[in-house]
Parts: C-alpha cells; sequence; structure tokens
C-alpha cells in the first residue's frame, strides 16, 4: 500500500484557489521532491498536508497509511506519522526545546500506546541527536528557536524530525537562508533517516539541495498543477533551462511517474 | 441610593467600632479618628477621578456590608491543608481579619525575627508602634488607605533586625468566610526590616464558601532599612464574589533593594496599589505582577513609584491574560522628584487577551522633574500567536495544552523574576492550575454566552 494518496486536490487560500488539480503517490522509502517556481503552490501543498486550518480544501482526498488525512487535526496528522520541518520555524520564548520536543514525542508515543518517557530516558537520546546534527548542547535548554542563528533553526527542524521519527517528512525550503556547510549538515542529518519505512517530501525552489538529499522522483509544480513528473534529471534540466521552459510548454499528459 | 445614604452606613459601622475599640491607645484613637474623618469627606472615588478612571465602584459602594467581628466558622488546622505551602517558617492565618493563633504556626524562627498578630502588638507595645506605623501611608491621597486605617485593627506584624537573614518565607494566609450577610475586613500589615535584613513574605487571599460578597480592603506598610533585601508577594485568589482591595505602601531607605510581586488571580473586582518610595541613595526596586481574569473579572493594577533620592532604579513588568468578558487595568505612574538625578525607571505592560470580549486600559504616566533621567515605558496587547500554535500542534501535542504551555511561557516571565525558593514553587503551582482552567475553558475568540450582569460599573449619582 502507498504511504501517501493525493488524488485531484484543490485547496485555496483566503479564497484564491491556490492547488488546482493534484495527483501524487508516494510509496513507503521513497524520496520526491517538488519543484517550482514562486507562487505555485509548493508550500500551500506542504501546509495542507500538515493540516493547518488556514488552508482549505475544496476538491479531492488524500490518504495517509489509508486513512483520511483531510479528516485530521495537525496534532493527529502529526501523531499518525506526519512531519513538516518549517521554512520560517516559529521561536516561543519561555517554552524549552527540551520540554517542547518531549511533550512532543510523549504525545505520539501515548497515541501509539506507547510508555512516555521521563527525562531521564529522553535526555541522552536527545543529545545523541543533537550529535548528530553538530548542535550545540547548551540549545537544549534554551527556548523553543529563540534567538537561534537561521542555520540553528533548521538544524533544530531535523533534530525535531530525528527525536520524532515520522513516516512522512515534509521538508518546506529547508535550504532557504543556509550557507553550503549549514546545508551539508541539513541534508546529513536527512540522509542518515533515510529507510524503507520512511518517505520524504522535499519542496524546493532551487536544484541545489538535491545535489545533497538525492530525490527518486521529481515533480514540477507550476500554477496549482504538477506539470511534469520524473527522476533526478528532471532537476538537473530546470537547473539548466530555467522554469520558463517548463511553463512555456503544454502540461505534460497526467502527469505521469515513472 | 445617594453617596451620603452609603456613607452613612459607614459612620454607623465606625461608630460602633470605636465604641468596642475605646480602651484602644490614645495615639490609635487619634489616626483612627483622623482616617475615618478623611473617608467621610472624600467618600468613594468616582470614575472623574484619574486615578480610578477605568474602575467604576457602583457595585461596591451599593452593596450593604457590616464590619465582620470574628467569625462564626470555626476552621480546624486540617480545613486549612489546601492553602498549606511547604517550606514556610511561619504561617499566620486570620479568618475575617483576626488572627487565629490556634491555627497559625511560629516555625522556629531565629533570633532577632518577630512575628506577630497586629493587635497583640499593639496590646504588648502600645508605645513602640507610632515609629512606623501609619507613618507613610497617604491616607488624603486614597479614600481606601483612609477606611483602612479607621478600621486597622488587626494583621500582621513582622519586625526583622539588624543584619538578620530570614531564608525561608513568612506566610500570612486571610481567609474570608461566607456569612449570612456582605462583610468587611479591613486588615492592616506592618512589615519592618532593618539595616541589612532579609526577609520574604507572601500574603495569600483565599475564600472559603463563596454565598455571599465580601469586601477586603488590605494596607501593607513595607519599610525597608538600608541595604535590606525583600522580598513581598501578593497572592489574590478569592471567590468571585469578593472585592479584593490591596495598598502595598514600600518605604525603602538607602541602597535597600525591594521586590513586590503580585499575582492576581481570583475576585470579581480587585484593584491591587503597589506604591514604593524610593527615598535613599542607590535603591532598587522591582515592581512584578501578573493578572489573570476570565468571565465578568475586573483586576485594576495600579502602581505609583516615586523616585526621591538620586542614583535609584526601578522595574515595573506587568503581565495580563484577560479571557472570555474580563477587563484589567494596568496605571503605572512614575515620579520621579527635582533631586533625583540619574533614576533610572523602566515599565513594561504586556496583554494577552483570548476574547474578542476582553479588554485592556494600560496607561503609562510619567512625571519628571529631575534632568538627568532614563525612563522607558511600553505595552504590548497580543493574542496567542496562531504560528506558535501551529507549530507546537504540528509536532502532536494537541491544541489543550499547547495553549497551556503557551499561557505558561506568558506567566512565566513573570514567575522566573522571582527568587528561587519555597514561596515561588507555591506561586507557580497556583498560576499553572488557574492558567490550566483558562487553557481549558478556551472560548477563544468564539463569543461565548456568559450569565448577564451589570457589565459597566457605572457611576452612582
Amino acid at each position: 500500500m502507498s504511504l501517501l494518496e493525493i488524488r485531484n486536490l484543490h485547496a485555496e487560500v483566503d479564497g484564491h484557489e491556490i492547488l488546482k488539480g493534484i495527483d501524487l503517490t508516494i510509496n513507503p522509502g521513497e524520496v520526491h521532491s517538488i519543484m517550482g517556481p514562486n507562487g505555485s503552490g509548493k508550500s500551500t501543498l506542504a501546509q495542507v498536508l500538515s493540516r493547518r486550518e488556514a488552508y482549505h480544501v475544496t476538491q479531492g482526498e488524500v490518504l495517509f497509511n489509508g486513512k483520511n488525512l483531510l479528516e485530521m487535526k495537525p496534532e493527529e496528522a502529526a501523531r499518525e506519522g506526519v512531519f513538516l520541518a518549517f521554512q520560517y520555524p516559529v521561536e516561543i520564548p519561555g517554552i524549552g526545546n527540551a520540554y517542547f520536543l518531549r511533550s512532543a514525542l510523549n504525545a505520539i508515543r501515548t497515541h501509539h500506546g506507547l510508555d512516555e518517557l521521563d527525562a531521564m530516558d529522553f535526555i541522552p537520546f536527545y543529545r545523541e541527536k543533537m550529535q548528530l546534527l553538530d548542535m550545540d548542547e547548551r540549545l537544549m535548554n534554551r527556548s523553543v528557536n529563540e534567538g537561534f542563528s537561521g542555520g540553528e533553526k533548521k538544524r533544530n527542524e531535523i533534530l525535531q524530525m530525528a527525536v520524532l521519527e515520522p513516516k512522512l517528512a515534509i521538508l518546506d525550503e529547508t535550504d532557504s537562508g543556509l550557507d553550503i556547510d549549514a546545508l551539508r549538515i541539513v541534508a546529513q542529518g536527512v540522509n542518515a533517516m533515510r529507510s524503507p519505512d520512511r518517505s520524504m517530501l522535499v519542496v524546493t525552489h532551487y536544484q541545489r539541495l538535491l545535489d545533497y538529499i538525492v530525490p527518486d522522483f521529481v515533480h514540477v509544480l507550476v500554477d496549482g498543477r504538477i506539470v511534469r513528473s520524473g527522476g533526478k534529471e528532471l532537476a538537473l534540466e530546470l537547473e539548466d533551462k530555467g522554469y520558463g521552459w517548463i511553463e512555456n510548454a503544454p502540461a505534460a499528459a497526467g502527469a505521469v511517474r515513472a | 441610593m445617594t453617596q451620603v445614604a452609603q456613607l452613612e452606613r459607614y459612620l454607623d459601622a465606625y461608630t460602633e467600632f470605636a465604641r468596642e475599640t475605646a480602651g484602644a491607645p490614645a495615639w490609635l484613637r487619634e489616626l483612627r479618628d483622623t482616617a475615618f474623618a478623611r473617608f467621610s469627606s472624600v467618600g468613594f472615588p468616582t470614575l472623574r477621578d484619574e486615578d480610578w478612571r477605568f474602575t467604576g465602584l457602583a457595585r461596591l459602594t451599593r452593596t450593604p456590608f457590616r464590619l465582620a467581628r470574628g467569625s462564626d466558622n470555626h476552621f480546624t488546622v486540617s480545613d486549612l491543608v489546601q492553602w498549606r505551602m511547604e517550606g514556610a517558617a511561619a504561617r499566620l492565618v486570620f479568618v475575617d481579619g483576626r488572627l487565629e493563633p490556634q491555627l497559625s504556626n511560629w516555625g522556629t524562627l531565629p533570633r532577632g525575627v518577630t512575628v506577630n498578630g497586629l493587635a497583640k502588638e499593639i496590646a504588648s507595645q502600645p508605645d513602640a508602634l507610632p515609629k512606623h506605623f501609619g507613618r507613610y501611608l497617604d491616607i488624603q491621597r486614597d479614600p481606601f488607605s483612609a477606611l483602612n486605617t479607621a478600621f486597622a485593627e488587626d494583621g500582621a506584624y513582622i519586625h526583622v533586625a539588624r543584619g538578620v537573614a530570614l531564608e525561608q518565607p513568612i506566610h500570612l494566609l486571610f481567609i474570608t468566610t461566607s456569612g449570612p450577610a456582605p462583610a468587611m475586613t479591613h486588615p492592616r500589615n506592618l512589615i519592618v526590616v532593618e539595616n541589612e535584613g532579609q526577609a520574604t513574605i507572601i500574603e495569600d487571599y483565599v475564600s472559603h464558601g463563596d454565598a455571599t460578597p465580601a469586601f477586603s480592603n488590605a494596607v501593607t506598610e513595607l519599610v525597608a532599612g538600608e541595604n535590606a533585601s525583600v522580598q513581598h508577594i501578593m497572592l489574590e485568589r478569592e471567590h468571585l464574589q469578593t472585592f479584593n482591595f490591596s495598598t502595598l505602601r514600600i518605604e525603602q531607605a538607602r541602597s535597600a533593594n525591594v521586590a513586590s510581586h503580585s499575582l492576581l488571580l481570583g475576585g470579581s473586582l480587585v484593584r491591587n496599589n503597589v506604591h514604593p518610595v524610593l527615598h535613599g541613595e542607590g535603591g532598587e526596586c522591582l515592581i512584578n505582577g501578573l493578572f489573570i481574569g476570565s468571565g465578568r473579572q475586573h483586576l485594576d493594577n495600579y502602581m505609583l513609584v516615586e523616585h526621591a533620592s538620586p542614583h535609584c532604579a526601578s522595574r515595573q513588568f506587568y503581565n495580563g491574560i484577560l479571557d472570555q468578558q474580563a477587563h484589567g487595568v494596568f496605571h503605572g505612574r512614575i515620579v520621579v522628584h527635582k533631586d533625583a538625578q540619574k533614576t533610572d525607571a523602566k515599565q513594561t505592560n504586556r496583554n494577552l487577551l483570548l476574547d474578542d470580549n476582553a479588554q485592556i486600559d494600560t496607561k503609562p504616566q510619567l512625571e519628571i522633574y529631575a534632568d538627568d533621567v532614563k525612563c522607558t515605558h511600553g505595552a504590548t496587547i497580543g493574542q496567542i500567536e496562531e504560528t506558535a500554535l501551529f507549530y507546537l500542534r504540528s509536532r502532536g501535542i494537541g491544541e489543550m495544552e499547547a495553549r497551556r504551555l503557551l499561557l505558561e511561557a506568558f506567566a512565566g516571565e513573570c514567575i522566573e523574576r522571582m527568587k528561587p525558593g519555597a514561596a515561588r514553587e507555591y506561586t507557580e503551582s497556583i498560576v499553572f492550575e488557574r492558567l490550566l482552567s483558562v487553557a481549558n475553558a478556551g472560548s477563544y475568540g468564539k463569543s461565548s454566552v456568559v450569565e448577564e450582569r451589570d457589565r459597566n460599573w457605572e457611576e452612582v449619582g
């Protein structure tokens, strides 16, 4: 069974239709990339899948692990295994990173009938993941993202993903604002999490990230529709020719996946 | 009812009180008479009074309160478990304004620390008290202070001798009981910490039963000697029919360091006045507050910070959380006197409104008569950030829990300004419990159906 099955998805924000019929299937273990110009609906797709309330689905359906994702609240989707690495991680003064992440992990564990982890069990696990992302341990007790540099915030997103171990990780423009060193560390963290039972949806404007996180499939989103799908070479072609090449070409019939 | 008729009730109460307490020392009788005369001549403030612009008193002045004279409620120590604070050096329990020695616990106080009931102290040291008692409170400016002084009889008396550091807090528990008719109490506290002394005092106002309205009008005079370090906590969590008025008058000598923390959580109509006067050079004062209102609570925070000497610093930080139709007021007045050069005064008020119908009035007021000073103020009004809420929920944290975490973080800013220790832990647990009820009640922007009562504290002609 596929992990994610999107059929004819239409969504709007503030009355404007942004997604105009998306079809996409992701199987366990696959890494898909969604590329597209600004305003094409890439981030909207990411937000809809993580169930942000401001994004209204007007048509279509989304099955996650066979369940209707569109009926889930954000926390329910998260507990079922959807994770969104934010393009702009939110600063939350007054809530400590470790406390926050342990609360999240325990909410997920409880949902799956597992015992909650106390701080004694959680901290060593958390510390190990921090080392993987080359993060300063002192950040552990600071407030969530507060005063973090851009690179630290993005690494913190991947750290959360590493701790929460989702089935589907959606990376929304994770490369934006990162220098090449930070990008390598983030990509290394993401690649360490690739496994046959974890899928990823990598949303990006630039091909650069895909040099480090190599996708199995690439889809090009233009004006709310997937106009072309292909393998990783499609990203290179896009890099070469620019989005204008696709925007001016007729939509690929059915956006067939390889 | 006319203002005259209302005041007549207070006159009757005072006449009877004066007759019953005719045996008091002459200085005290004189002070009471002067104070009552002042109260009768000015009456209760109105909305036209600048200091009372946002807080109408019609419901208070209309209610026929009798003076509580001892309680019919017989408490036992086990009744008090719900208000027990771990780690206190001593606990004084007042029921309807009267000290209950058999419910109190003097613990093992170090030498040099005196903790007593004010009535007992007046009886045993009648001539020593006037050195501080009533010397600092301004009964001319504030009718409630005059009213308190007129009926001043019992409360806490705390004295910390020179150089004595009391590590654990002193817990003053004021229980208002619910009798057959509305009753008023006027607790009066005197706290004197001599030079280089150190103490933490927590005033804790609670209710037992909620059948009838109650009016608690407390005054505390806090005297901090040179280099003294004092932490004062005011915790108000009475039931939703009470009128809780309180004034903390702080007198600071040279290089004294005082922190006042006011936490207004309960009550129907609440007014908390904090009035420090920095009277010696190099003094520091922190005035920290948190008010959490829901339903139709009205919580008014009034501060008057007087810089009377050079090189003093004051910091005011107040955070408000208001849900449903609650109404909060932050009125922060800073007066820098002519000679108070190099004053460094800062004032910040942050508010979270959880409902479209909640309301905050925030008013900074700076009066600066010196020319070399630094005074800043700022106020913010916001809501729970949707992006923060979504961020937490996107990680699997439920909506209620996410709200609770965000409210705790906002309130936590105030808690973190308290010195770590028993008093802070006690306060934190009570604040978090209150926040849990707010997070779960959650009307959050949706208009909620709340029992209709007279919303506007309209003026009485």
